[in-house]
């Protein structure tokens, strides 16, 4: 078991290192100077090459990755080009944003996913199954951002129960916060939930039909308890590895609904940076990103340890 | 009265009729053998009793089990039949147990779900039968998961989930047909005990004639959903009154007639003519394999007039070990051990031993599908070891391979012409499509099937059907070799007959060579001049046939013979006993 988990948070840190030298080569090619963009038009050359030297860009590409690299490791993210205050506030900001955000979300279309995927598969070829899946059809098929908007219409301009977007910070309590992420968090779990139920109905279908819920049923159990003690745990597998992949849909996600509601998270802030060419920022955000997908995906993995005796032994 | 009553079954499952008027008695303390070929409705007269059948399915007719009305009773009384009165057994033991729970907890779970004893008491009887079934807690404690235990110990778990709670009746569906027959020998002896330990009734299901005459004291004969006859075992199959028990005792029966193997001319000897017999001992001494140095001496390459088709040097082949620490190198696993023998053109080899004793890998080596660690193999006097993909061309067209499973071995959405035709693709000249089609004909018709088959799909074919195809694909491109991985072992004993029949005629006809690799001995003894015993990775005995299987020298040569049931030994051995 520990050479597994080591194994996979060795996969981990080389997955970071991969996706900073394409970060950072990628913004590297991109066209622009920064030291420009940030005096204006404007300005003289002299200027120009006098914020370059004291931003650095004159130095070997080699040097200034590690340069990045350096800063990263010691939360040190540079200055934003365009706020010129440091990246790691403007960073911790939104991140308080974005994170809860997405958390919800993914905890929102587990606790809908699940059970639906158990209901429907218990009850498969019924109405209640049919029904089910083709709810989980359009959720699929309906994009979020068009599913973001008629929940505002539902529920911020017709019923009036939460606002229609904004976020008035976590100052102003947990409660006003939590009701202005709730809609935004259900628009980026609903199309996940689809998914995921669809996933969950057909592991467990698959499940059911093996040859140990037959020794299960043999022992006298009745159908929905075999279900519950034997068949639960072994469509989790590839339940979870769903749920993995889905974390970084979602954060991608965030980018599309945090326009839509106008919220100040992550997703808000990559966008501007990118107009902006904002190099540092993006990379920044970008990199931070990466690392909470590689994490989500760790605890997968342990996850799966957990859940499958044949990963802890054979390894 | 009988404990377990069946008149007048009928059983469909949505409009496809299952059963019809099924009659069957069982009393405590009795085994019956339920047997038939596939498709016979056996499993289903056995998940009739447990009433687990398909949602779709309709039973009429009269199930009493102990005075319960089977089917009519509630799900609840089902529930509380099912692993308490009633344990069944099932086929596949490697898929029988959930792999994420220990089997501490998947046995005491049911005696725990009809007791209601506490964890602590379900565990310590769950310890108890364990430790009955040959699972004693020192080797192996109630912690194992399943993964970590072999085919043979799993189907012990299963057989003590079955059995934990001394149920009155024990079906058993195919309990060993998944493993080796020494572990097979093991697993029925156990099955025997607990009958009688505890006058436990037992319903045996099988297809394998010899099995059901060892264990069963009465048997009943299933075709087509219809009992053919039921009676006394050893009666019913010494008089073979019924046509139908009589071919299937024939079959089970069957040896091919082939003309033995002359191996000083390295081909079918045209003189000896004479029919092997069922003993099995009729290779004519005119025949027989001169070696020098006895029959256990490795053939050596340079005798005989030709070079011989395959030789095998030294091979062993290793497998990287599980690692049981982090900083350690782990130790390798030796799968094959210096194994060195030859074949020649023409010559019917088997290879014989245990589940996990080499022989696939072995034979995975001779067909160039894995390197071997050390030694060399040279087929038609080319050395194999060492070479690429292209370089092995020429040497695969000469050899073949056969499958056991006539199911697995075929894409099922290609048509017969391109599956027979798969291995042509190894030919120096790609043959036109005209050609193709004549060359896949000629295939099809040597293995008894018809040139029209070609535009049909793999699923339009029975089992025997398909295994017949796979011979096809093995010799369309007149290959001197075949190797066959348990090529009739998930046949039915009529099927697997013809196909006996076929691998021999097609040996005489082509002058194909096999390599069979079998646990099974009685194939061993239909078609083939030599056998090898193979045992942890090593040939540890090697002669021909007969002499080998009706004298064996090496320990498992002695074992695998003494636990392969025969059904002609059963029989005598059941009317002594009754006098």
């Amino acid at each position: 078991m520990t050479a597994y988990l080591l194994k996979r948070l060795l996969i981990g840190i080389a997955t970071l290192a991969v996706a900073s030298i394409v970060v950072f080569s990628m913004l590297e090619i991109v066209p622009g100077d920064p030291a420009r963009l940030m005096l204006g038009m404007n300005a003289t050359p002299d200027a120009v090459q006098a914020l370059r030297d004291q931003m650095g860009l004159d130095q070997p590409v080699i040097v200034r990755y590690f340069e990045w690299i350096g800063g990263l490791l010691t939360l040190d993210f540079g200055k934003s080009y365009t706020y010129s205050v440091p990246v790691l506030d403007l960073v911790t900001e939104r991140v308080v944003v974005s994170l809860p955000l997405a958390l919800i979300a993914l905890a929102l279309s587990t606790l809908i996913a699940i059970p639906v995927g158990i209901f429907s598969a218990e009850r498969r070829g019924r109405a209640a199954d049919t029904i089910s899946m083709g709810a989980a059809q359009i959720g699929v098929a309906v994009p979020n951002f068009w599913f973001a908007l008629l929940l505002i219409y539902i529920f911020a301009v017709w019923l009036r129960l939460v606002p229609a977007g904004g976020f008035p910070g976590w100052s102003a309590g947990i409660w006003p916060a939590l009701k202005a992420l709730i809609l935004p968090a259900i628009a980026l779990a609903l199309p996940q939930a689809a998914i995921l139920a669809r996933v969950t109905r057909s592991a467990m279908l698959e499940v059911l039909g093996e040859d140990y819920i037959r020794t299960a049923r043999a022992k006298g159990m009745p159908r929905r308890t075999v279900l519950w003690r034997h068949a639960l745990r072994n469509a989790m597998i590839p339940v979870l590895t769903i749920l993995g992949l889905q974390f970084a849909f979602l954060l991608a996600g965030t980018i599309i609904i945090e326009n839509v509601f106008y919220l100040p998270g992550l997703g808000r802030l990559i966008f501007q940076a990118i107009t902006q060419r904002d190099l540092i920022v993006v990379e920044s955000v970008v990199m931070l990103l990466v690392a909470m997908v590689v994490v989500v995906n760790l605890l997968v993995d342990l996850s799966y340890a957990i859940v499958d005796p044949r990963l802890r032994t054979n390894r | 009265m009988s404990l377990l009553e069946i008149e007048n079954l009928t059983l469909s499952i949505g409009k496809t009729p299952i059963l019809k008027n099924i009659d069957l008695t069982l009393s405590a303390g009795e085994v019956m053998g339920l047997v038939g070929e596939s498709g016979s409705g056996k499993s289903m007269t056995a998940l009739t009793i447990m009433r687990l059948l398909p949602q779709a399915a309709h039973a009429q007719g009269k199930v009493r089990f102990d005075g319960i009305d089977i089917l009519a009773a509630t799900e609840d009384q089902m529930c509380a039949l099912r692993g308490d009165d009633i344990g069944m057994v099932f086929q596949e033991p490697m898929t029988a147990l959930n792999p994420v729970k220990t089997i501490g907890e998947q046995v005491a779970e049911g005696i725990r779900w009809h007791t209601g004893a506490n964890r602590a008491e379900a565990e310590e009887r769950a310890r108890k039968i364990l430790d009955r079934v040959g699972l004693p807690e020192a080797k192996f404690p109630l912690s194992r998961y399943p993964h970590e235990l072999s085919g043979g110990q799993r189907q012990r778990v299963v057989i003590a989930i079955a059995c934990a709670l001394k149920p009155k009746l024990l079906i058993a569906d195919e309990p060993t047909t998944a493993l080796d027959v020494v572990l097979q020998a093991q697993i029925l002896d156990l099955l025997r005990d607990l009958v009688d330990e505890n006058r436990m009734a037992l319903l045996l299901i099988s297809h394998d004639l010899a099995v059901v005459t060892e264990m069963a004291d009465r048997i009943t004969i299933l075709r087509n959903g219809e009992v053919m006859e039921e009676g006394d075992t050893a009666r019913t199959l010494s008089e073979q009154s019924h046509p139908y028990t009589r071919q299937l005792a024939l079959a089970s029966m069957h040896v091919p007639a082939r003309r033995p193997f002359s191996p000083l001319e390295g081909e079918m000897s045209p003189k000896a003519t004479e029919r092997v017999g069922a003993g099995g001992t009729a290779h004519g001494p005119s025949t027989a394999e001169v070696t020098p140095s006895g029959r256990s001496a490795a053939i050596s390459p340079s005798r005989g007039e030709r070079t011989p088709l395959l030789v095998v040097e030294n091979v062993t082949r290793d497998y990287p070990g599980r690692r049981t620490s982090l900083f350690r190198k782990p130790e390798p696993v030796r799968a094959v051990n210096d194994v060195s023998f030859a074949m020649k053109q023409g010559q019917s080899t088997a290879l014989v031993g245990r589940s996990g004793c080499g022989k696939s890998t072995l034979a995975r080596m001779i067909l160039a599908l894995d390197k071997p660690t050390d030694g060399a193999i040279r087929f038609m006097g080319e050395t194999l070891t060492g070479k690429d993909e292209a370089q092995l061309k020429p040497a695969r067209r000469n050899m073949q391979v056969v499958f056991q499973d006539p199911y697995g071995s075929f894409n099922p959405r290609h048509k017969v012409e391109r599956l027979v035709a798969e291995p042509l693709h190894v030919l120096e000249r790609q043959p036109e499509a005209g050609e193709r089609r004549e060359m896949v004909a000629r295939a099809l018709h040597e293995v008894g099937l018809k040139p029209a088959d070609m535009d049909k799909y793999p699923h339009e074919f029975s089992g025997g059907q398909r295994q017949r195809l796979s011979i096809a694909r093995a010799i369309i491109t007149r290959p001197k070799l075949v190797v066959a991985d348990e090529p009739v072992s998930a046949l039915d004993v009529s099927i697997r007959a013809q196909i006996l029949d076929l691998f021999a005629d097609l040996n005489q006809r082509l002058g194909v060579a096999y390599l069979f690799i079998t646990h099974d001995l009685s194939v061993a003894r239909a078609i083939t001049d030599e056998v090898m015993v193979m045992h942890e990775g090593k040939i540890v005995e090697r002669g021909r046939t007969g002499e080998v299987l009706d004298n064996p020298q090496s320990e498992a040569g002695k074992a695998l013979v003494a636990a392969t049931p025969d059904l002609r030994r059963a029989i005598a051995r059941r009317l002594q006993e009754q006098g």
